[in-house]
């Protein structure tokens, strides 16, 4: 039985500038169960972000509101860039936010090795972000954020500062890790492929201010992985639909 | 190891050898130019004196007028200028990157200290602190510190966003972001400031020493001119010449040793 987790109740956000007032999202409400995946596909600046942050608690929204069902949910981020730090081993890059949040015991940290272990950066684990690719980086950000065990997690596009072919490699990873740890995720993207590969709902945002311009519940002939997910013969068929949905003049 | 590595690091080894030597070769030459031109009165040697009488003067000083005293207490000003500049530069750089609203109140004023010649305060510090070692301290600090804040403080201004918003999404608080993105991620700039601190102390002393002083390399040189012993003054100028070089030198080890594991 699927259980609601998350509900975003007619939020709405309005940013001030000096030339004037920019509405980011208006009316927005949503629902997300347990052990969901969903994306949320929009233009570049359509306020996707916005509400990430919003959710994210980096942010306040203007009016609305964010019910969460579950007593202390945590809530885990993952942003765009892996933002390892440099002088910081992998280990200690993984536990940042353990130490941040005072739960660096002993019992978390064997947690955080057994990640490490399990997602091939045992033998990184003393070594420095510069040593690592640009995909093992990016596995590091997610254990990183696994590492707080949250309820919920949200990427900010993840993966959208690796190159092509790492890209498809990696979201395949982080898809397999996902599922793995039986996480909730909240994914935005402006790849209507990504979306539509990892992805079992897909939200399309309208154009500023974002308002939910359609839902698709993906359902796949033979889902299995994200990069065989793009053979799947329904696989255009949504493709063809959001990008409709999301109207991006070329020209 | 093949030959062509060999080879390789002899040609290294040989490029850097010829480097020295030429630069040793300068030097020498430059003494020996100088003396001979004194000697056979090319050059006044009553105004630009000549290496041999330095070397006179040096001996002559360390004998009778104490010269390790003079180089002892210009030093000592240069460390005790240059370690207040470095820990209240990094104390103010501190401040004002927390208290935003307090940078931009006091950044047309930190420009403008900048920007003023600080030698024009001599006077005003004499007054006020006393024709004293304090003094020379104080007209150094003054030259070293707002360099110091600005740089540092740019340090931490360049800092990675995405960083910021990691550590926030953490729920960091604003000691723990500091603790454990700011001071560590501008490590290096702070050591980078270090070099340009190291130079802008002894600037400040030496100006300081001019102003008002009993001792030090600085006196030593003022003296020199008011008497018209040109001797005396370029002695002066060989030694700090020598120190500042060893200190800076000095500065960029340690900084070679602190940035040592670092990326």
């Amino acid at each position: 039985m699927t259980k609601c987790l998350l509900e975003i109740n007619h939020l709405s956000k309005n940013y001030h500038t000096l030339n004037g007032e920019i509405m980011a999202i208006s009316d927005l409400s949503l629902k997300v169960n347990e052990e969901e995946f969903v994306a949320i596909v929009g233009s570049s600046g359509c306020g996707k972000s916005t509400l990430l942050n919003i959710l994210a608690n980096l942010d306040s929204c203007s009016s609305g509101e964010i019910k969460y069902h579950k007593n202390n949910l945590k809530i885990g981020y993952m942003l765009q860039e892996d933002a390892l730090f440099p002088w910081l081993t992998i280990l200690d890059n993984a536990l940042l936010g353990l130490k941040i949040a005072h739960e660096d015991t002993s019992e978390n940290i064997a947690y955080v090795k057994k990640l490490l272990t399990t997602y091939g950066l045992k033998d990184f684990i003393n070594k420095y972000p510069h040593e690592l690719s640009g995909g093992m980086k990016q596995r590091v950000a997610l254990i990183r954020t696994l590492a707080i065990k949250p309820d919920i997690l949200l990427l900010d596009e993840p993966f959208s500062a690796l190159d092509y072919q790492s890209r498809l490699a990696v979201s395949n990873d982080v898809y397999q890790i996902i599922k793995k740890e039986h996480k909730t995720v909240i994914m935005i993207t402006h790849d209507i492929a990504e979306a539509i590969s990892l992805a079992s709902r897909v939200i399309v945002l309208s154009k500023r201010p974002a308002q939910i311009k359609n839902i698709y519940d993906i359902n796949l002939d033979n889902p299995s992985n994200p990069i065989n997910n793009r053979q799947d013969a329904k696989f255009s068929y949504y493709y063809e639909k959001i990008w409709k949905d999301l109207d991006i003049n070329v020209i | 190891m093949s030959s062509e590595q060999k080879k390789y690091l002899r040609k290294i080894k040989v490029q850097k050898f010829k480097i020295i030597s030429i630069q040793i070769l300068i030097v020498v030459l430059f003494f020996i130019i100088w003396e001979l031109s004194a000697k056979y009165g090319l050059i006044n040697s009553f105004v630009f004196s000549q290496p041999s009488k330095i070397i006179t003067t040096i001996l002559n000083l360390i004998a009778t007028h104490n010269l390790f005293n003079h180089i002892f207490t210009t030093l000592y000003e240069i460390i005790i200028a240059f370690s207040l500049g470095i820990v209240l530069g990094f104390i103010i750089a501190i401040i004002l990157y927390e208290f935003p609203t307090l940078e931009k109140i006091v950044d047309p004023f930190l420009t403008m200290l900048n920007s003023l010649p600080k030698v024009a305060l001599g006077p005003l510090i004499i007054i006020l602190a006393g024709a004293n070692i304090k003094s020379v301290i104080i007209m150094a600090l003054l030259i070293n510190l707002i360099v110091s804040i600005i740089t540092i403080y740019n340090g931490f201004t360049t800092i990675d966003y995405h960083k910021i918003k990691l550590l926030k999404s953490f729920k960091a608080t604003k000691k723990q972001i500091l603790t454990n993105l700011i001071i560590p991620a501008s490590y290096s700039t702070i050591i980078s400031s270090l070099k340009l601190n190291i130079s802008m102390s002894q600037i400040g002393v030496i100006m300081g020493e001019f102003l008002v002083s009993k001792e030090g390399l600085g006196y030593l040189i003022i003296y020199g001119t008011q008497v018209f012993n040109l001797s005396l003054v370029m002695s002066g100028i060989l030694i700090l010449i020598i120190i500042s070089f060893i200190l800076y030198k000095l500065v960029v080890a340690l900084e070679h040793m602190l940035l040592k594991n670092r990326f």
